[in-house]
């Protein structure tokens, strides 16, 4: 209900009864899983004892899927079926790629979001993600010994409504209930944060596979606020790769025309620059062509075919400085986040501009994992002495198109999240009686430079002369970065809204569908499944109103009292029976039922914090 | 300590626990701020029903609402114009006094004709302490003089300075990413 429950410090109200709630970073090259054991973060191994996942999955013609470690080792070799950074397709189409030619795919053009054409059938990036992340679910079951309860997922803080959207949906295909979308940047914070009890403003500079991040973020007991986000959603430690991987083909006066040049020359690039990480030179070893292929390179080759690229990174961190309006004195630390953080040029980059020595004691990357596992423990309820609270921002702005193709922003970027904030507009024409709204986002003036993220219209405005109708569009972004669009005429009250999906537009049916065809679950076990989400929710209904009730019945009439106990007497009796739709019924019963003492119990929550008051304390 | 009942219509000053005017205590916003946070995140009924998910997400929504609105000077400004019957409608009325229009114009030429990052952080210098004089101006007109009227014309001025603001940004940024 409506206040935390508090139990003894370090303890949980029902030992036995703890929520398995773990941390997933779905990254670019590599994905894994972490859970709070034991009060400590930990990353979850295979069976093998590897912890990072490579973010592989090749598909065979039989309908078999290879994925991580198996998967990788013949990218190679069967470079087309086998989808590796598929991190960087989420929510994009053709257009959004960079260096597509340079992909050894078959890409299939959708609306909204493209897909991907392999030897297993059409696959949209987003079955591929879920692939992905069912094989951690597994690990994490396997490890754990139970079902999960949820999970939080990672993204770059760089990621807009319809990437955030794809891998929120990716989650549920692979049966996960997310429990929140978190920023990477944010989860390494977290990581440091309680692992050092830092205080003060920190950046987070998170150079991964295939993206870039800059964050900057003010720590004070437990609370992360996130003041700036920055970076770039198509750079990453692959661009050092290719880069490498052209200079060679350049040098050679060589061509990769076929998908597994190509690929295998791309591996070979990224060895070469991990062997340059500790040593001054190293040889590029591989097969282009049928012919063989030995170079040397020096790491101070290396580090000028790549230096605008970490000029890139410094951009993009002065950039989200003067977003927070601060100075580098301000800073007290940078956090390096993401195995590309390794290379020693960006490192000595990232030292130069911050004038301090990065911090890079927790392993990059594990380190994001770790943080989104202490966040999932802390809202799966586990940690109820907690005390870390995530303030997050929006990364990008939103607005909607007016008239001559410019953009009106009306959620500027960095904006406290959840937040709603509305803007009137009025009609163009005499006697309109329809508005159409076009949604996007981005930092430019101009419609066409920025994404698209849904259209709807506004219809039945009564007819007024042109100006004369007051049309108050609200924007509501919820605690996960996701929008809410809604319009309304403030004479007439005609209202319209829309929840902001990708135009891809994944509906539920479409995504049971995908959950029967990639599992193959037998019916028998979706009832038992439904039956058994069913019957936790409702326990954690009636757990958590019983807590309520003994802090705070006082603030109801005895006759709300008796009608709450009469709703949960249903609950119990319904509670054994074989039917999930009866027992969900009965559980939103007393859910709608209870829903103005929440009101008054979060009033009375407030107060108390205002009239100085910890409710710790109460 | 606090006894009327605070609700979602409560003024933003009544929910921050601030003084109604312009001087604020920044560090005391902030703080007011996550305190209210900790309470009414959405974060601390992930696992708990729809209905009380629904409410967290109303009250955060509004205590961020005020808190950004009360740490932002202009906004605050504008704010306080709104609630004493005062409301700035800067869409409908965009009459600038002239010497003030002769500023932004020169302004406006020397970020044109600036050609270096340099050059233009100068004039950054310049624009912002134009604009804490005319906070100062704001600052004794709500608190002291307590003249809406004046303090309006104010806060217009304002809207141009830091729409000029962001421009200079942009340039700024245009200078740091062309090739060294």
């Amino acid at each position: 209900m409506a206040l935390l429950q508090i139990s003894e410090p370090g303890q949980s109200p029902n030992p036995h009864e703890r929520r398995l709630a773990v941390g997933i970073d779905l990254g670019t090259t590599h994905s894994l899983v972490a859970a709070v054991r034991s009060g400590v973060a930990e990353c979850l191994p295979d069976e093998q004892g590897r912890v990072l996942l490579p973010s592989v999955v090749r598909y065979l013609a039989d309908g078999s899927r290879k994925i991580g470690h198996e998967g990788r080792s013949a990218m190679a070799q069967d470079p087309q079926n086998t989808i590796a950074s598929v991190k960087r397709f989420m929510g994009r189409n053709r257009k959004d790629v960079i260096a597509i030619a340079s992909l050894p795919y078959n890409f299939i053009d959708k609306p909204g979001m493209l897909a991907l054409a392999t030897a297993g059938g059409e696959k949209s990036p987003v079955e591929v993600s879920a692939d992905i992340l069912a094989t951690l679910r597994y690990r994490a079951e396997d490890s754990l010994g139970d079902d999960l309860y949820g999970a939080v997922i990672t993204v770059p803080a760089y990621f807009d409504d319809a990437q955030r959207q794809a891998t929120k949906d990716a989650a549920r295909l692979a049966g996960l209930n997310v429990l929140r979308l978190i920023n990477e940047p944010t989860a390494a914070a977290i990581a440091y944060g309680l692992d050092n009890a830092s205080e003060g403003v920190y950046a987070i500079y998170d150079l991964g596979g295939g993206t870039f991040d800059i964050s900057i973020l003010r720590l004070s007991k437990g609370v992360f606020e996130v003041i700036a986000t920055g970076g770039d959603s198509s750079l990453g430690g692959d661009d050092y790769d290719r880069a490498l991987a052209a200079k060679v083909l350049e040098q050679l006066e060589l061509q990769a025309d076929t998908p597994s040049d190509k690929a295998s020359l791309v591996i070979a690039a990224r060895a070469c620059k991990e062997a340059l990480t500790v040593a001054g030179s190293a040889e590029l070893v591989t097969q282009v062509g049928g012919v063989d292929i030995s170079l040397a390179v020096s790491r101070s080759l290396f580090e000028a075919l790549t230096a605008s690229l970490t000029t890139r990174t410094i951009v993009a961190a002065r950039k989200a400085l003067r977003d927070a309006k601060l100075t580098i004195e301000d800073i007290k630390g940078v956090v390096m986040v993401g195995g590309s953080t390794r290379m020693p040029q960006v490192q000595a980059a990232v030292g130069a501009f911050f004038r301090c020595e990065p911090l890079n004691n927790l392993n990059p990357d594990e380190v994001v994992a770790l943080g989104a596992a202490i966040q999932a423990n802390q809202l799966a309820g586990n940690n109820t002495a907690g005390e870390l609270l995530l303030l997050d921002v929006i990364p990008l702005s939103l607005g909607i198109e007016t008239m001559g193709g410019l953009v009106e922003r009306i959620v500027p970027r960095n904006q406290t999240i959840p937040t709603a904030m509305a803007q009137d507009f009025t009609t163009y024409q005499d006697g309109q009686t329809a508005l159409a709204l076009h949604v996007v986002q981005g930092e430019r003036d101009l419609v066409a430079d920025c994404r698209s993220l849904a259209r709807f219209e506004l219809r039945g405005i009564p007819p007024m002369v042109a100006g004369a109708a007051r049309i108050r569009v609200t924007f509501t972004v919820d605690a996960d970065g996701l929008l809410n669009v809604s319009a309304r005429e403030q004479v007439s009250g005609v209202e319209a809204n829309i929840d902001v999906k990708p135009s891809y537009g994944l509906d539920d049916g479409q995504i049971a569908k995908m959950l029967q065809e990639s599992f193959s679950t037998a019916q028998a076990d979706m009832r038992a499944r439904a039956l058994a989400e069913a019957r936790l929710e409702a326990d954690r209904l009636l757990l958590a109103i019983g807590t309520a009730l003994d802090a705070d019945s006082d603030l109801l009439t005895d006759s709300e009292r008796d009608s709450i106990q009469a709703l949960i007497k249903g609950v119990h009796e319904v509670h054994a029976l074989e039917d999930a739709a009866v027992v969900e019924a009965a559980t939103k019963a007393l859910a709608d039922g209870t829903q103005s003492f929440a009101a008054i119990r979060m009033n009375r929550g407030i107060q108390q914090a205002l009239a100085g008051k910890n409710i710790e304390t109460v | 300590m606090i006894d009327k009942s605070l609700t979602l219509a409560s003024t933003d000053f009544e929910l921050l626990d601030a003084p109604h005017r312009f001087a604020q205590d920044r560090a005391a916003l902030d703080a007011r701020w996550k305190q209210l946070q900790r309470e009414a995140h959405p974060d601390n009924f992930a696992a708990q029903s729809a209905a009380a998910q629904r409410l967290a997400m109303q009250w955060s929504v509004r205590i961020n609402e005020a808190y950004q609105r009360l740490k932002d000077p202009l906004k605050r400004a504008a704010y306080l114009c709104e609630l004493g019957g005062s409301p700035i409608n800067a869409e409908n009325n965009t009459a600038m006094p002239m010497h003030f229009l002769m500023q932004q114009m020169e302004w406006r030429e020397q970020l044109d004709a600036a050609t270096s990052g340099a050059e233009v952080a100068a004039l950054s210098a310049e624009v912002q302490v134009n604009k804490r004089e005319v906070l100062a101006r704001c600052e004794d007109l709500l608190d002291r003089q307590h003249d809406l009227t004046q303090a309006v014309g104010q806060v217009r001025a304002l809207m141009f300075i830091e729409r000029f603001c962001d421009d200079i940004d942009t340039r700024l940024e245009h200078f740091e990413t062309l090739p060294q």
